[in-house]
């Protein structure tokens, strides 16, 4: 199937990738910009810390990840471990 | 013509099936859905039931509501994807398996008594444990044999409960039951519980479902976890445990899926999670929560098959689903990839995309229901949600490192199934007042303001960048070939482990206590026979003959003692 020379694709070159992250970061800075211009309806008292739900997200996400690693020390096993 | 269970239609096409072959069968397998669904849409009306006496009893096989019309629908056009994805498949077992299952699932809706409910619970365990049997390899075996433990215990339990429902109120009637029934409450509660993968019961889902075929799962993911979320809402709204359950069950699956490394695995952590959603708002219990969990349940059915069906396709096509093997898939198969991410959006409730419309739903009633501390949790199962299903899935099959794979699209009718799924997550996510229509409950309900989609939108996208930057510091698990412990741990290694060693030490013990016995016993033999009573016979060996004389003897004794009347 491969051939010698073998099409670039979208991702193969580094600049793209460096575009598509450049334009990721711009719209996660106007997303918080928002937050002082906008109003948005407070439920919970928390939610009127600026940018909650930015700071919320990042932070789950990495005490997920975080929490998630450790779990590999006690849960994981190898591929066959119930095979044998 | 409204006196038609729609099963019925389901159950002559499995027969049809079976009998027929290539063209013919392709146009039986995709009309019974469509027939169906019309049928349900145009001659099926809401108040409507059909009864059958059987014995002493009244049967309600049909019990038409807007709840289960609306189930009715849905499980029409998960069974008519589900078809079409899976048209290029020989085995006719397959097939026939799949109607029926999803002709269960219909009929289990429609039941309006527990006995009926009963039988096509068993029926969806008996047909759906084919589809993973029919991957034919020794792991699906067993997986679809520990599987089928599950769902034949909760069938038990579910008929259990039912007896006892009917000897302590005397009706049979599948309405509210609620945990005040008692015994028979917590019965019928648990048969429900396992087949919708409460926590410490789920691991059926995680093991059965990735073990099975490319195009089964797509079946499997639709119909079981769903049937239980609508007997839930039916019999069991309202109950405060519920949220406490739906709650865990959105949490804890994700740490699992953010390591795992099977991508079909994954997605059964997170089908998990998603149920959870919809479990937290039948406990929640108000018209929006109701209409929430439901409406989450149909948009869950369409973008989890879809997500399912990519995933299949990878796998049909690669041969792999590991995440540790795939990347760079983006190459060679570009319409799944973008499939899936639509799938992926959808799974993450995107705005525009359909499951924002429900979610926000379950969400805002948590909100309304001042459950603080809760709604923070479902906030980060929310995040944990893009995090692993929509980030994850897309970026390890298709992205990532290149892994070399070069290999075709999914075939075409893979490929129009997926776009199905996809344009119908789209319409649900920008057009969602035709399924708000459908909802059981009635209650105004605007996803769309300012609040929600910018809340979330932040949610999203940090997300992602918490993503981006794990990555980027070499902070992310890495996918590792390897398999982690959950609760199935107990019966496949706690309980084989342990009864072989019971058996080990039961083995030791016996052989211990002989030696010990035998050699006294052995020494007092060998002395018996140097001394001087040696000589009489009955010393020396044991023939059976003169066993057969001294039992003999003593039955007489018995005998002369029984006559004399000395026993008494």
């Amino acid at each position: 199937m491969s051939d010698e020379k073998e099409k670039s694709y979208l991702f193969d070159r580094p600049e793209n990738v460096e575009r598509l992250l450049k334009g990721f970061y711009a719209i996660c800075i106007l997303l918080v910009l928002a937050d002082f211009v906008l109003h948005r309806h407070i439920g919970f008292g928390w939610e009127e810390i600026p940018a909650f739900y930015a700071i919320y997200g990042f932070a789950a996400c990495v005490v997920l990840v975080v929490i998630a690693k450790k779990m590999r020390n006690v849960v994981m096993r190898k591929e066959d471990y119930y095979d044998e | 013509m409204s006196e038609l269970s729609p099963f019925v239609l389901y159950f002559v096409t499995a027969l049809l099936v079976g009998f027929t072959r290539g063209l013919p069968r392709q146009v039986i397998l995709l009309a019974a859905p469509v027939v169906t669904g019309l049928h349900l849409w145009l001659n099926v009306e809401i108040g409507s039931t059909i009864t059958h006496a059987i014995m002493s009893y009244e049967l309600i096989i049909l019990r038409v509501d807007k709840l289960s019309l609306l189930f009715g629908y849905l499980f029409c056009i998960a069974s008519f994807i589900a078809s079409i994805f899976s048209l290029h498949v020989k085995d006719t077992k397959q097939h026939i398996a799949g109607v029926v299952y999803a002709g269960s699932a219909l009929g289990a809706v429609f039941a309006g008594d527990l006995i009926t409910l009963f039988v096509f619970w068993e029926l969806l365990a008996i047909s759906s444990v084919f589809l993973i049997w029919a991957r034919g390899t020794e792991r699906a075996l067993k997986a679809g044999m520990r599987y089928l433990v599950f769902q034949v215990l909760s069938g038990v339990l579910l008929l259990a409960g039912a007896l006892v429902y009917y000897h302590n109120t005397g009706s049979l009637a599948f309405d509210h039951i609620g945990l005040e029934a008692g015994v028979a409450g917590w019965l019928i509660f648990i048969a429900f519980g396992i087949k919708s993968a409460f926590p410490f019961l789920h691991s059926w889902l995680t093991d059965g479902y990735p073990e099975a075929t490319v195009t089964g799962t797509v079946f499997l993911s639709a119909f079981t976890t769903k049937v239980a979320v609508y007997a839930l809402a039916r019999g069991f709204a309202g109950e405060e445990i519920l949220v406490y359950i739906g709650v865990s069950m959105a949490c804890f699956p994700i740490f699992y899926a953010v390591i795992e490394n099977d991508l079909r695995k994954v997605l059964a952590y997170s089908l998990i999670n998603q149920v959870g959603f919809m479990v937290t708002g039948i406990g929640i219990g108000t018209a929006l929560a109701l209409n929430g969990a439901i409406a989450h349940a149909f948009s869950d059915v369409i973008f989890k098959g879809l997500l399912f069906m990519s995933m299949g396709a990878v796998l049909y096509r690669a041969g792999n689903i590991n995440g540790s093997d795939l990347g760079g898939l983006y190459k060679s198969m570009p319409k799944t990839t973008v499939l899936c991410i639509i799938g992926a959006l959808s799974i993450s409730a995107f705005p525009l995309f359909s499951g924002f419309v429900s979610k926000s739903m379950v969400m805002t009633a948590l909100m309304h229901g001042d459950y603080g501390y809760l709604w923070l949790l479902m906030l980060f199962a929310s995040a944990g949600v893009f995090h692993h299903a929509g980030i994850k899935i897309p970026y390890f099959a298709f992205f990532a490192h290149d892994s070399g794979i070069r290999t075709e699209e999914a075939p075409n009718n893979m490929l129009i199934a997926m776009t199905i799924a996809a344009v119908l997550c789209i319409f649900i996510g920008t057009q969602p007042q035709y399924l708000y229509a459908l909802l059981p409950w009635e209650v105004e309900y605007w996803p769309y303001d300012l609040t929600h989609v910018l809340a979330q939108l932040q949610l999203l996208f940090f997300s992602a960048l918490a993503f981006v930057w794990l990555n980027k510091k070499g902070l992310y698990p890495p996918e590792l070939p390897s398999v982690n412990l959950d609760m199935e741990w107990f019966y496949r290694k706690l309980l084989p482990v342990g009864a072989q060693q019971t058996v080990n030490f039961l083995h030791c013990a016996k052989k211990s206590t002989l030696t010990t016995i035998m050699a006294p016993m052995q020494g007092i033999q060998t002395k018996l026979a140097q001394s001087s009573v040696a000589k009489y016979y009955l010393s020396e060996s044991w023939p059976t003959g003169s066993m057969v004389f001294w039992i003999s003897a003593i039955l007489a004794a018995f005998m002369l003692l029984d006559i004399f009347g000395l026993g008494h």
